[in-house]
């Protein structure tokens, strides 16, 4: 693994984070009176709006240079960060069950996407030629 | 409680239809119309899921619309006819259960 996709790697984690962090803090602090799409306008969530269109680019350029079976499973620990964010910033009261869900959700997450191309095609590893062929044969 | 579930239903609900859409048109045609569909997914998606954030914690929402992973895992194997294998099944598995104790 290159330091390039490593360093991708890390900004497309801590954007995740760090967007759905402004946007739950802008939602929160939005008055009670404003209506669904107002309360988007409180600048902390404008804010995690932009984080997250900033975490989208980035996570198309690292998949340019990385294999989506690389970056699925480490993006899943987002999972476990967010969870994290929300006990440690945001005052939440994160039981047990919630972080067991969390872990239990990136195991699946990362699972899922550790199937290779032989076996059970990953459909994003399988190019739609070899598709096609299957399906005629 | 219960309208968390209902925007993390919507939150998952425009997801899947989304990569559907997205997948379906990519490879069986008619992407010029299913892939800009699926942007209105997405967006829809998004919108449900800042309106969860205003209404349920982080450490909640962002678990719980991995409920998507399930949906989606069926939905490949019985719309798109995807051969899922036992890795595939098991991560779904896993991620419902997790799912499952977000709700406890």
């Amino acid at each position: 693994m290159n330091a390039r996709a490593l360093w991708h790697t890390a900004g497309v984690v801590l954007l995740n984070a760090a967007g759905n962090f402004a946007l739950s803090v802008g939602m929160k602090r939005a008055a009670a009176a404003a209506g669904p799409i107002m309360a988007l306008l409180e600048p902390a969530a404008m804010a995690g709006i932009v984080l997250l269109i900033a975490w989208m680019l980035l996570r198309l350029r690292l998949l340019q240079i990385a294999d989506l079976s690389f970056v699925l499973p480490i993006t899943a620990v987002g999972y476990i960060l967010n969870a994290a964010i929300g006990a440690a910033f945001l005052g939440e009261q994160v039981s047990l069950a919630r972080w067991a869900g969390a872990a239990l959700i990136t195991g699946g997450a990362a699972l899922t996407s550790f199937t290779p191309a032989e076996g059970a095609p990953a459909r994003e590893s399988e190019s739609p030629a070899r598709r096609r062929e299957g399906e005629a044969a | 409680m219960t309208a968390q579930w209902l925007l993390v239903a919507a939150v998952v609900a425009c997801t899947a239809c989304a990569d559907l859409l997205q997948s379906h048109g990519m490879r069986r045609g008619g992407a010029r119309w299913k892939v800009p569909l699926s942007i209105c997914f997405l967006a829809a998606s998004f919108f449900s899921f800042t309106q969860l954030l205003r209404i349920a914690d982080l450490s909640f929402a962002v678990p719980a619309t991995a409920a998507s992973i399930v949906v989606e895992t069926l939905l490949a194997r019985l719309v798109l006819r995807e051969p899922v294998g036992w890795k595939r099944w098991g991560g779904a598995v896993l991620a419902a259960a997790g799912v499952v104790l977000l709700a406890l």
